[in-house]
């Protein structure tokens, strides 16, 4: 790049080319947990190279160590054929690395400017260096594809934008490889159509780019050859055009997975859960969900799609008694119960709604907690779990115990330290506790984010299940897919309101992924929604 | 498991390793220091150790002392597992031995069990809402409690000195203290107690209230891990919003941790005046809520560590006072600065050597097999 002053990236790119970058047998260790183990990845300039893997399967620890923030225990790293000592993010920048972080480095009161000078100023007095940036970003913006206004402040962009300004700072910065890590969670699928279009666009004037996702859909769409980590390790490295979904997804689990949920028709019956014109504020006064209606019968599984942070966080929140509603009804089996804080929440969970919330690490769970006391959060007031002045500890150990065989939580110790069980099993110990009550009502929310593959199809049955036995069951999810396969209904969510319901049959991504970005619904809705492709 | 989870070294590397390790630093440094003095480090140690542990009155005091650390120790640790700092130890064990004069003065010629068990009740209620108040603006009103507790050491020292010259000096007197209490106010010391039974153990402050400090010891762990309030409690103070989704209600956690919290510093107030003075009087607290904080942090907010943190505070405060006496060049303001390095060491520098000590046991323990997964 322009800006850059390396020299060793100009190597000529004559006869075979080196890889652009190579990690050759690279181990390293947290505590006792093996988190690479000898990694070979042999990466071609200018291709898209996608790694693939189940959380915890070692793809950002990678991604961590080509870029410096974790030191490997042993192994290389070569980028164009030479070997490299990366020490710090500053070495991995030197050597044409740059990444774009899950969740953006950036400082929102900041303009896009100001954002990609930040720490490349180049000088005492910042006009200059601002002036010398704006052409060069021009520039880049030209080439690739990527419109951003530079004096727009970054905390005002849509994510999408924010995450341009990402891949602009990386590579003003001179990066040749490009590390996108889990770029597509937060994007709605019209933005990451137009991410791809960008990486497309920058693979053609010759960047290589590494994908890391757990999207199989993305691995596709996108990778010209692609990695599979499974457990720390390297299981293959394949061209993605040799491989299909189901390989990938097998390779990924180590055991070919259902990827489609079984689950006969819904056989709706009373309404559990009644939502009339509720409103919601969040705790700064801000409106957050505005005059929704809606109902759930007992039987049937209600999808809230949308992309994450148009309310449906505060819906949840609501519906569960925690956040207190401005107006409208909250109806539990046809009676309305004070909700607001934390009275509210056992209110309503006395009313019998579980509720498995979206964040389970800072909601749902107390990490440094044991996990028979995280077992138990909620209910720690149960006659079961009591004694007169002392809790029965026994009776706690065994009964979270017992959920811990049930959900198939491993290892199922309830006294080791909740913190120390990987997010799948965290996830399975809040089921357990929400669904071992047996509630008429669960809100669940992003039930499977972070969870691996095999535990999402663990936990996909247990809410399909639950279901079929007559329950309520609302569904809060980012994840398309989950909503799609899951929900008999499914409403769509956008700033606060309702934009659109469809059912299972009718839903489909793309018209799903509009009203996502806000398009409303048009009343006559044909089944077929071919007619609004962008 | 994800990128940077959390595993965890052996338990006895992280709870006596660790805190040795630092101790035996800040001993190391003050034995420079000592040295720079001119004076025999060892020979300082062993007069230290000795003037702590060498004869019964030594051991005695060692005991008093240690009693009223565990009480502000025990104190500091309750609020820390609401994740609240309570700085105000020391005014409200000043407001703890305000009740348990009052209940001296007025019915102290009432038979003594009756009197002490009022006492002691008085001085944990005394001290418990001296707390309560910082506690209710925390909850309700969102003011800091490291800021209110700290104002409520002054306010707490200037009502005591108003009440003392105002209404509690025995008339007649110069300085401001009561008139003695009665017989039955009076908390029997040990040696008293063991001389009945034929053991001369001479003459120190140690009295019953060191029995009531371990009692308390045991209720706090038994209250922390295995009742609902102390489960809720834990439960705001690791994680608010867990609680709140719990239906634990944040705001009268932190009201009944800190009232708790205000309770047992308030003991040290049964210690000082019940226990040895036998008359209310002035600044009887002499910085025991403060030292509080470091036996908490060193005792890793655990009874037996505070218990055991205790005990080297007692020991230091009165091997400190015999190594003052006996070496010229180490005067009483270079015994504090010898408890000083513990407290820095132990509890400000806590976490310079932990993580690399538990890295190096973490990664002796990964040598074996890992688990699943």
């Amino acid at each position: 790049m322009a800006a850059s002053d390396r020299g060793r990236e100009a190597s000529p790119p004559s006869g075979a080319a080196p890889p652009a970058l190579e990690v050759i047998g690279i181990e390293k260790w947290f505590g006792t947990v093996h988190a690479n183990s000898n990694v070979n990845v042999r990466v071609a300039p200018g291709t898209i190279h996608g790694i693939i893997g189940e959380n915890g399967a070692g793809k950002s620890t990678l991604m961590s160590v080509v870029y410096g923030y974790y030191q490997a225990d042993s192994g290389e790293i070569r980028v164009g054929g030479e070997p490299v000592q990366i020490k710090g993010p500053e070495h991995a920048i030197a050597a044409g690395i740059g990444m774009v972080h899950q969740h953006f480095m950036l400082v929102d009161t900041f303009t896009v400017l100001e954002n990609i000078v930040l720490g490349v100023e180049g000088g005492r007095m910042l006009a200059p260096s601002l002036a010398a940036a704006r052409s060069e970003l021009q520039r880049l913006e030209r080439d690739y594809n990527l419109e951003v206004n530079p004096d727009a402040i970054v905390g005002e962009l849509p994510v999408g934008v924010q995450q341009r300004v990402e891949i602009l700072k990386a590579l003003y910065r001179g990066a040749d490889i490009l590390i996108l890590d889990e770029p597509t969670g937060v994007l709605t699928p019209q933005e990451v159509d137009h991410l791809f279009r960008i990486l497309a666009a920058l693979r053609e004037q010759g960047k290589t780019i590494i994908l890391i996702t757990h999207k199989l859909r993305e691995i596709m769409a996108l990778t010209d050859e692609v990695t599979v980590m499974r457990g720390g390790e390297v299981v293959a490295q394949v061209m993605t055009a040799e491989t299909t979904r189901e390989d990938l997804a097998a390779k990924m689990v180590g055991r070919s997975v259902l990827l489609r949920v079984e689950k006969g028709a819904a056989h709706p019956g009373a309404a559990f859960l009644e939502v009339a014109d509720l409103c919601v504020n969040d705790h700064t006064g801000l409106a957050r969900v505005k005059n929704v209606s809606f109902e759930v019968h007992a039987g049937e599984i209600l999808g809230i799609a949308g992309v994450a942070g148009n309310g449906q966080s505060e819906l949840m929140a609501a519906l569960a008694g925690i956040l207190p509603k401005k107006s409208g009804h909250i109806l539990i089996k046809g009676e309305e119960i004070a909700g607001g804080t934390a009275r509210g929440a056992r209110n309503v969970r006395a009313a019998g709604v579980g509720h498995v919330p979206e964040d389970r690490q800072h909601m749902g769970l107390v990490t440094s907690f044991e996990a028979c006391e995280s077992g138990i959060l909620g209910y720690h007031r149960d006659e079961k779990y009591n004694g007169r002045v002392l809790m029965d500890h026994t009776a706690i150990v065994a009964d979270v115990g017992r959920q811990m065989e049930e959900y198939d939580v491993r290892p199922p110790l309830p006294r080791l330290r909740t913190g120390a069980f990987s997010g799948g099993n965290q996830q399975k110990i809040v089921l357990g506790r929400e669904m071992d009550r047996d509630p008429d009502v669960l809100l669940v929310g992003q039930p499977t984010r972070g969870v691996d593959i095999g535990a999402i199809e663990f936990i996909h049955r247990r809410l399909v299940a639950m279901r079929d036995a007559g329950k309520a069951l609302l569904l809060v999810s980012v994840e398309l897919d989950e909503i799609l396969s899951l929900s008999d209904r499914i409403l769509v969510m956008f700033d606060g309101e309702i934009v659109g319901e469809v059912t299972q049959s009718e839903a489909t991504e793309q018209a799903l992924g509009l009203m996502m970005a806000g398009e409303r619904q048009t009343p006559p809705q044909a089944p077929t929604s071919q007619e609004n492709t962008p | 498991m994800s990128i940077g989870a959390p595993t965890e070294a052996p338990r006895w590397v992280t709870h006596a390793l660790v805190p040795l390790i630092n101790l035996a630093l800040a001993l190391i440094i003050s034995g420079l220091l000592i040295f720079a003095l001119g004076e025999d480090p060892f020979e300082a140690i062993s007069i230290l150790a000795y003037g702590a542990f060498g004869y019964p009155e030594a051991i005695g005091y060692t005991l008093y002392y240690t009693t009223n650390f565990i009480f502000t120790g025990l104190a500091v640790a309750i609020a820390f597992h609401c994740f609240l700092f309570n700085i105000g130890g020391e005014g409200q064990a000043y407001l703890g031995g305000l009740g348990a004069g009052v209940v001296g003065l007025a019915i102290g010629h009432w038979p003594s069990p009756i009197v002490l068990i009022l006492g002691i009740l008085a001085a944990a209620a005394f001290g418990g809402a001296w707390a309560f108040i910082p506690a209710w603006l925390q909850a309700k009103r969102g003011s800091h409690i490291v800021i209110t507790t700290i104002m409520f050491n002054f306010i707490a020292a200037a009502l005591m000195t108003y009440l003392m010259v105002e209404i509690f000096i025995e008339p007649g007197q110069q300085s401001a203290e009561s008139r003695d209490f009665e017989a039955g106010a009076i908390m029997p010391f040990v040696h008293d107690i063991l001389a009945q039974i034929g053991i001369d153990a001479g003459h120190s402050f140690l009295n019953l209230s060191f029995v009531l400090a371990l009692i308390c010891c045991v209720l706090f762990w038994f209250f922390v891990w295995r009742t609902r309030w102390g489960y809720e409690i834990r439960s705001v103070g690791q994680n608010e919003s867990a609680a709140v989704y719990g239906g634990i209600m944040p705001s009268r956690a932190i009201i009944l941790a800190m009232c708790i919290s205000g309770g047992l510093a308030g003991l040290v107030g049964v210690n000082e005046i019940l226990g040895v003075h036998h008359r209310l009087l002035l600044e009887f607290t002499a910085g025991y809520g403060f030292v509080g904080i470091a036996v908490a942090l060193m005792g890793r907010n655990h009874p037996f560590g505070i218990f055991l943190a205790a005990l080297l505070f007692g020991a230091l405060y009165q091997g400190g006072q015999e190594l003052a006496f006996d070496m010229p060049n180490i005067n009483r303001d270079m015994v504090v600065v010898i408890q000083g390095l513990v407290i820095l060491f132990s509890g400000a520098l806590e976490n310079m050597f932990r993580p690399r000590i538990e890295a190096l046991f973490m990664r002796r323990a990964r040598s074996a097999p890992a688990a699943a997964e």
